[in-house]
């Protein structure tokens, strides 16, 4: 990869929907470019787009128009199954509402995206406990998310997310269904993460205090970015 | 973890309904083994008819009978290997309930054209030179505890001897099996000579006649040599494959294949409902969860997999339970309904199928489901918070 080429480059992006046989315009010609190493936080009112925003990141949905590249490669144009093969290798989700699987164990969630790469056993079970590690839940591994706390389950959310080692972190909203202490725990990880581990962290938030730790805030308004700022 | 392992996890995760979905799999499975075997042991005399035999009865019905001298004229006719005549006795053992199914037979060559019939040492012999010797089948020997030397009384509803008497005194002097679990054992025969002789009326006459023919490819031209032999005389013959004929008489009860099949069919279709319904209603509560397993990078592929091998691990569980259940039944019964219908067991053809109908049964049901869940949109079901 070309040092100076930044991660992420969105260009023109538009995207709309018809809803009730009108066009709903979520956001027209979209441009930015996001660093690798750097930690986003992405602001701005309910509709502002910023979810929308995220899915084109994460290659759940696509533009309308315009393209996504993701270092250089365009990723709008690829399959669903190209697709979820590069959601595997390069992204690591984080959902508002945790969403692990119930049915499984602390450990077995982490696991789940280990299943989708060729990983010894031996292997996977160390890259488990060591992800549970990270973010400080080793002794909750055999406990299932309901007996577990919503910080708890955030962590075990990230350790999910970081354990197959992606590049970059989405997080839609990570600290909305957390008391403060868990969120400012669940954000001080993020940091860690980003400046420890050099994971490039896009994250989605309504709160200020949230965003106060990120390198980088973008603020989008009718999906316009209307101010950026940079720490 | 692996992907069989993710499936068990989902089967456990509301473990009533899943219990009843194996509980509802299970009766189905159940029926059809049952019936199976039922059916097997109904269509045994069709099934396990001989290639090379045929059945000559009476043009007009098979219960009424023809002339002994047919059976010489049969056996010199072109293609016939070995010719025996048999005629039925009826039979009660002390009262009318204890039916024995009885015949009249022409002992040395019906032996010869029953090769299937097994008799123990010395037996086969004793038969032959005993002039009132009942060989009784080895599920009636067990069903009375009748053993060689007994003497054994049977009346008939039909045949009176001379002098009004409808009591016969046999000898019981040998008990046969057959050389294959199919082959029935709940009959018992005897002399035509001593029948012929005692019978007050009828005297001379035979029920039907069985003919070996010399190959079987010149099965239909033999009946026909012989159907026109007797043409316009007053017992003219119906000749056809032992097969056959045990089709037709089978089919006088009434088509109880297609009842089977009716039930079985029924069985079928309602718990594929039931199963196909809930298995939808399990996926749908599961649309975030696959989701967020999109989300992750699970190919659509293995969605589908993974959905569709629930659906199947739950039938082949109910169906191997049921089917087990089925064996322990039919094991009970088999035995008790030995006399009526021999050959009732659980064949390996009969769990072959069985296994296969799992199989598809599971496919059928998870189809849809899986199709749903490979057809979730990230995007729709994430927004469902």
């Amino acid at each position: 990869m070309n040092t100076n080429m930044p991660l992420y480059e969105l260009r023109d992006l538009s995207k709309s929907y018809w809803r009730g046989g009108e066009s709903i315009h979520i956001f027209d010609n979209l441009n930015m470019s996001i660093e690798n190493g750097d930690f986003i936080a992405i602001m701005g009112p309910s509709g502002s787009g910023k979810t929308t925003l995220l899915n084109q990141l994460g290659g759940i949905d696509k533009p309308s128009t315009g393209e996504v590249l993701f270092e250089g490669q365009r990723i709008d144009n690829l399959s669903q199954g190209q697709l979820a093969k590069w959601r595997a290798a390069n992204i690591g989700f984080i959902f508002q509402f945790y969403n692990l699987m119930p049915t499984l164990t602390a450990a077995q969630n982490v696991e789940l995206p280990l299943l989708l790469s060729p990983v010894k056993k031996s292997e996977r079970r160390e890259r488990i406990a060591t992800a549970l590690d990270i973010v400080g839940i080793g002794d909750r591994a055999h406990h299932r998310p309901r007996q577990l706390s919503g910080g708890q389950q955030q962590r075990v959310a990230i350790a999910r997310a970081i354990v197959a080692d992606p590049k970059v972190l989405l997080c839609d909203e990570p600290t909305g269904d957390l008391d403060r202490t868990s969120a400012d725990e669940i954000l001080k990880m993020l940091q860690v993460l980003n400046q420890e581990m050099g994971k490039t962290i896009i994250m989605v938030t309504h709160d200020p205090e949230a965003a106060k730790y990120a390198k980088t805030e973008l603020f989008l308004d009718k999906g316009e970015f209307i101010r950026r700022e940079r720490k | 973890m692996n992907n069989f392992s993710l499936v068990l996890s989902n089967l456990g995760r509301k473990k009533l309904r899943t219990a009843l979905l194996i509980i509802s799999i299970l009766i189905a499975f159940l029926i059809f083994g049952v019936l199976g075997a039922f059916f097997k042991a109904w269509n045994a005399g069709t099934e396990m008819a001989a290639a090379d035999r045929l059945i000559s009865v009476n043009k007009i019905n098979f219960t009424v009978s023809m002339p002994i001298a047919y059976i010489n004229k049969v056996r010199s006719t072109e293609g016939v290997k070995i010719a025996t005549h048999a005629s039925w006795f009826g039979g009660y053992y002390q009262q009318p309930r204890n039916f024995v199914q009885t015949f009249a037979v022409d002992a040395p060559s019906y032996l010869e054209a029953f090769p299937e019939l097994i008799f123990a040492d010395g037996q086969r012999e004793a038969f032959l030179s005993t002039r009132n010797c009942l060989a009784v089948g080895a599920d009636i020997a067990k069903q009375y505890q009748w053993k060689v030397g007994d003497n054994i009384p049977l009346k008939s509803n039909i045949w009176r001897k001379v002098g009004g008497s409808d009591a016969w005194e046999f000898s019981v002097c040998a008990i046969f099996d057959g050389n294959e679990e199919n082959i029935g054992a709940n009959y018992a025969f005897f002399h035509y000579d001593y029948f012929n002789e005692s019978k007050s009326f009828a005297k001379d006459m035979i029920g039907w006649m069985v003919i070996t023919s010399d190959n079987p490819a010149n099965n239909d031209l033999i009946a026909k040599r012989i159907d026109e032999m007797f043409a316009n005389s007053f017992a003219e013959t119906e000749t056809s494959s032992e097969a056959a004929f045990n089709k037709a008489f089978l089919a006088q009860v009434g088509n109880i294949s297609l009842i089977l099949t009716l039930i079985i069919g029924a069985s079928f279709m309602t718990i594929l409902v039931i199963v196909g319904t809930t298995m939808v209603m399990a996926i749908t509560e599961r649309t975030k969860e696959i989701a967020v397993m999109k989300t992750l990078g699970f190919q659509t592929g293995r969605i589908f997999s993974l959905v569709l091998a629930e659906s199947i691990i739950i039938s082949l569980f109910g169906g191997l339970l049921g089917l087990g259940l089925a064996y322990l039944a039919v094991s009970a019964i088999g035995p008790m309904m030995a006399t009526a219908m021999p050959g009732m067991s659980m064949s390996l053809q009969i769990v072959l199928i069985a296994i296969g109908l799992m199989i598809a049964f599971g496919f059928v049901t998870g189809f849809l489901p899986a199709l749903k869940a490979m057809n979730v949109k990230i995007v729709d079901a994430l927004g469902k918070s």
